[in-house]
């Protein structure tokens, strides 16, 4: 077994620490949010996209954390197929979810920012296709966990999915650097890329969203505890 | 100062913020349901 703070590997101090840390965070992420906001509306527009550098403060970080929340899916899969943790087949289940709303949403932000500025809705290009491909692995791996009654084969099956689609992680990162794309490169991390007036905010957002997952994934692995203690119950019940 | 004039980009960055909306929305309501929901059936269940 591998160390894990105690809180992660033990469901009641789970449960103990995500009913305070919970709406926290969410509360970190509508103060982050509103911040944000406020200072991406107050950029003046771009010289080359005009406002639409707008869409750009709730594009980004929706694409960045399609590709994050997947990091965290494949590794709670890691850890619940070869280390059976207790926690992580939950943590797993209830980040899919979340990784394909987020994920969807990258994907309709930016062909809303694309009509305007590529003058189409979607071009079959190595980033906007490989984003969908981690849309469509998002899907499968829920699809597949509802499609098996035995929890556990359904766990173990869906486990090796989300590590098989984790190969598709480095394409949708590299692949506006390995392939000609219409996509542009990365900004956020390439220092001196973004100009500070866009940076902070897009910055703000980026930790709004990530704050913002970090209390929903909480609450549905809480959903998750409940769900699983509810059929254990009901076990119990249908056996005495 | 807050500039809400978009000219003409509304019909793209409009929808853009009103999608985004609504799919925060719905995962928190979600998120919410589904641990309010097991929640109750669990505590229902051990006769809590």
């Amino acid at each position: 077994m591998i160390p894990a703070p105690a809180f992660l590997s033990n469901p009641e101090r789970f449960m103990a620490f995500s009913r305070w840390a919970a709406p926290l965070f969410g509360a970190i992420a509508v103060v982050l949010a509103l911040l944000g906001l406020w200072l991406g509306w107050s950029a003046p527009p771009d010289y080359q996209q005009g406002a639409t550098v707008r869409i750009m403060f709730i594009h980004v970080p929706a694409a960045i954390m399609a590709s994050v929340v997947y990091v965290f899916l494949a590794g709670a899969s890691f850890l619940a197929l070869v280390f059976r943790h207790v926690l992580a087949d939950a943590a797993a289940e209830a980040a899919a979810p979340l990784g394909a709303g987020l994920t969807l949403l990258a994907l309709v932000t930016g062909s809303l920012w694309g009509r305007p500025m590529w003058g189409t809705w979607w071009v079959w290009d190595a980033r906007l296709t490989s984003v969908l491909v981690l849309f469509l692995f998002y899907v499968a791996y829920i699809a597949l966990r509802a499609s098996l009654d035995d929890e556990t084969k359904a766990a173990r099956a869906a486990a090796i999915l989300a590590l098989v689609g984790a190969v598709n992680l480095p394409i949708v990162h590299f692949s506006v650097t390995w392939w000609n794309s219409l996509h542009q490169g990365s900004s956020m991390f390439t220092p001196g890329a973004l100009a500070p007036v866009y940076a902070r905010p897009l910055f703000l957002m980026m930790l709004a969203y990530l704050s913002g997952f970090g209390s929903l994934w909480l609450v549905r692995i809480r959903g998750e505890v409940w769900r699983r203690r509810a059929d254990a119950a009901a076990l119990r019940a249908a056996r005495a | 100062m807050i500039d809400l004039d978009v000219g003409k980009y509304a019909a793209f960055i409009w929808p853009a913020y009103a999608i985004t909306a609504l799919a925060f929305a719905a995962m928190i309501a979600g998120a919410l349901n589904h641990s309010r929901r097991w929640k109750t059936r669990a505590e229902g269940l051990s006769g809590k």
